[in-house]
This record gives C-alpha cells, sequence and structure tokens, in this order.
C-alpha cells in the first residue's frame, strides 16, 4: 500500500505517495527526477549516494524514504545558486578532482556536511568526512586539496 | 529487490512493545536500518510489517554519573556517542571505536542498538562493550530484564531477544581506578568491518601494579564476540610484561573459532587475534598506569 511521503528537497517541499520499501535515492532520482545523485553500490559501501538530511551526510540508498519524513534533504542540485557554482565545486574543478566524476555528487555532499559542522577542519577530519566516498581515479590527495583550498578561503561564497 | 512490507511508526516504547506482541514472528524492527537493509535487498530478511522505532526519542540519550556509570539509549547514533564529550571520562575507548565504526554517514543515521542486535560477530561496538563490563537491559510488555553483553549474541545473527522483546539500554559500569582499556581492529578498507577486532581491559592494584582484573574480548573471530578468558587467565594476579601478554595472545588465537572468508583464512585470522591482543593489551597496561 503506497503512503504519503512528504519531503524538502533543495528547499522545495514535495508530497508524493510512495510504497514503504521505497528507499530515499529512489525517490530522489526516479521519482524526483534528481539524477545528479548517484546510485553506485547500492549496498552503502561506496558513498556515491550522499546526501545531507537534517543537515547530516548519509548514504540515500540505505535509508527508506519514509524514515526521511518530513525531513530536509539537499543533493548536488542544490549547491550551485543559478549559475553561480558553490566553492566546493569550484575548488573540484580547480584541483582536478574529479576524473570520471560517478563519485562527485556524493564526495560533495560529504565535503558540505564537513564543511557546514566544522569550519576549519583539521587534515585528519577532512579524511573522516570523506572516508566513505569511495573514488577510483583521483586516489584522494586532489580532493583533499580542493576541500583544504576551501577551507583556507581561497573560494569565498558570492553573497 | 526489497519485499513489500507494511511499515509501522510508534511513537513510545510502550506502542513499540504493543506491535512487537502483536505481530511477533511476522515483523522486523528496523532503527537505522543500516545493516537490515543490506539482508532486505538481498531477500534474506523479509517481514510482513517492518516496525521502525528511530523517531522514539525516549530511547535516545547519553547519560553519565560517578555511581551509576554510563547509560546510553538503544537509539542513540554512532555520531553520538562519538561526539560526546561525556566519553571523555573514562570511555575514550567507545568515541575511538566509533570513530572506526564504517563511515561518517553511516555513524550519523547507524544506532548502537541497532548494531548489537544485528548480531554480526564483526561488529565494533560488541567487543568493546563486553570489555567495558556492560549490562544490556531489554524490555517487552511483560517488563524488564537486562543481561551481560557477553550473553547477548548467542550464533551468527542471532541475539537472546524474545519475540516481543526490545533492547532498550547500554548498561557501563563506572571505570574502575587504574583502568585502561583500548580497542582496534585489522581491516583492509578504512570502512569496512573488522576482519579481526580485539578489546582489552585492564586494572591494576592501586600501589603495586599487579593486574587485578582483565577482560579480552574478540571480534569477528568466532560466530558471536567472546571473551578469550584463557587469555586473561595468564594476565591475571601478575605483574604484566611484554612476554606475557604475547602469551596471552598466543592463548587467546587458541580460543578463537574463526571462519575463512574472501578477506581472511581461518588460520590468517588467529595469527592477527595472537598479534592483536598483545598489541592492544600493551596500549590497554600503559592507559592503566596513567589511570
Amino acid at each position: 500500500m503506497k503512503q504519503e511521503l512528504r519531503l524538502t528537497v533543495n528547499g522545495q517541499p514535495y508530497e508524493l505517495y510512495i510504497k514503504p520499501k521505497t528507499l530515499l535515492v529512489e525517490v530522489l532520482r526516479d521519482h524526483l527526477g534528481l539524477t545528479g545523485t548517484k546510485r553506485g553500490c547500492n549496498s552503502s559501501a561506496c558513498g556515491a549516494c550522499t546526501v545531507i538530511l537534517n543537515d547530516m551526510a548519509v548514504k540515500s540508498c540505505s535509508i527508506l524514504a519514509p524514515q526521511a519524513n518530513g525531513g530536509e534533504v539537499l543533493t548536488v542540485e542544490g549547491l550551485a545558486k543559478g549559475a553561480e557554482l558553490h566553492p566546493l565545486q569550484k575548488a573540484f574543478l580547480d584541483h582536478g578532482a574529479l576524473q570520471c566524476g560517478f563519485c562527485t555528487s556524493g564526495m560533495l555532499m560529504s565535503a558540505k556536511a564537513l564543511l557546514d559542522e566544522t569550519s576549519d577542519p583539521t587534515k585528519e577530519q577532512i579524511k573522516e568526512g570523506i572516508d566513505g566516498n569511495i573514488c577510483r581515479c583521483t586516489g584522494y590527495n586532489s580532493i583533499t586539496r580542493a576541500i583544504t583550498a576551501v577551507v583556507k578561503g581561497e573560494y569565498k561564497e558570492e553573497k | 529487490m526489497i519485499r513489500d512490507f507494511e511499515y509501522l511508526t510508534p511513537k513510545t516504547l510502550k506502542e513499540a512493545l504493543t506491535l512487537l506482541d502483536k505481530y511477533r514472528d511476522n515483523c522486523k524492527v528496523i532503527a537505522g536500518g543500516q545493516s537490515l537493509l543490506i539482508l532486505m535487498r538481498q531477500g534474506l530478511v523479509t517481514p510482513e510489517y517492518l516496525i521502525d522505532i528511530k523517531g522514539i526519542s525516549e530511547l535516545n540519550y547519553i547519560r553519565s554519573d560517578a555511581k551509576e556509570g554510563l547509560r546510553i539509549g538503544a537509539l542513540t547514533t554512532h555520531r553520538a556517542i562519538k561526539k560526546s564529550p561525556v566519553m571523555r571520562n573514562g570511555f575514550t575507548v567507545l568515541a575511538e571505536m566509533e570513530r572506526r565504526l564504517a563511515s561518517i554517514q553511516t555513524r550519523n543515521w547507524g544506532t548502537i542498538g541497532g548494531n548489537i542486535c544485528h548480531g554480526d560477530p564483526a561488529g565494533d561496538p560488541a567487543p568493546v562493550l563486553i570489555a567495558l563490563n556492560t549490562t544490556l537491559k531489554m524490555a517487552s510488555l511483560k517488563g524488564e530484564r537486562t543481561m551481560a553483553a557477553e550473553d547477548f549474541s548467542l550464533d551468527y545473527f542471532e541475539t537472546a531477544l524474545e519475540p516481543g522483546e526490545l533492547l532498550t539500554e547500554i548498561q557501563v559500569p563506572p571505570v574502575l581506578p587504574h583502568t585502561g582499556t583500548a580497542y582496534t581492529k585489522f581491516n583492509v578498507i578504512e570502512s569496512d568491518l573488522a576482519t579481526v577486532g580485539v578489546a582489552v581491559s585492564i586494572t591494576l592494584g592501586s600501589s603495586n601494579g599487579i593486574c587485578d582484573d582483565v577482560r579480552i574480548a574478540l571480534g569477528a573471530s568466532a560466530p558471536t564476540a567472546i571473551r578469550a578468558k584463557g587469555a586473561e587467565e595468564v594476565l591475571r594476579g601478575k605483574k604484566i610484561t611484554d612476554n606475557l601478554l604475547k602469551e596471552a595472545g598466543q592463548i587467546a588465537s587458541t580460543e578463537a573459532e574463526p571462519i575463512s572468508d574472501i578477506y581472511a583464512s581461518e588460520e590468517y585470522r588467529r595469527e592477527l587475534v595472537k598479534v592483536l591482543v598483545a598489541r592492544v593489551g600493551k596500549e590497554a597496561l600503559a592507559r592503566a598506569k596513567q589511570a
């Protein structure tokens, strides 16, 4: 039996009817068409599906959508302000922090959650922040360099 | 493909216990679901009713006082434990364990009670809680009961919970003076489960430095997390030296009943137990001397 789900995604309220077994990643991709969030391993290992739910990074393949009922979700589509990329997105581009790009949206959301929580993270905290995200191209160094550049204030958010 | 189920969201413990009592074997409890959903996706767990208890706020707390020790509600997330300043009062090992449990995303959503009730012998909390002499509190409509953490897991993914029963609280006793506890696990990828995990708690006599008490717990080394009691006997009542720790590791490796799988052979796991018991024991001893 389908049931009601209320969710705010990137500031936009949604009301939909889903089967309770629907995963959060399925709601985002298949129901709302927000395909920036990637479904990789589908088993909580790779982190490509990472979104921010109620201010926390979570793996959207491992959360039942009804568990997020009433919650606020931020996906990679919600990072940029119009044509203006988010500082993390700019830094990722400048530092070559992506190659194939499949991990990137998850990586960005983990990095965003980290910076929202800790404005001045240590190297260890940056590593902890992204250790649930697997990248098979870059070897992580360029990603941590990009995050560090944002931490150092090299990419100010345009107000 | 996850099988369809009816989804129920009790808001209080009482409501949850009533639903559990009603649906018994036809239902499954979900907290964070970080382990359960993997099994449901594989079709290994196919409940008719899924009882979502994550929203029961009365089971989400961390309390601590000198007399009672530490009380953690079963629905407290791993991340909350990792970040709690309360852990600095003698329970840093819990925060250290949580730091290494899965990834930050999983720690944000997954709960300590869910982890314990999942009954995976490779889970991180069980060996640490056993080393800390933890008691688990359970509730059903019939009332409450408690049990030592080391008795809770019965076999792979099987616990002592009766139908209709829910784990409600983790009770860690106050840390005795001159006690040090440490935990580590061996794994290949940082966010993976343990290939072998070892927790050691050592209590020294107040003046003589003799080992008054010791608890050694092994994870991913048997069908459940177990105590290596033979290894403990090697250390108890003695002045602990590197050689004694090595001997304890040797004994522990014979007490373990590990399996071979894609991560490690049985032989390799025994070797890990041997090495890690000595290594973690040394760290626990150093902490006990400073405590």
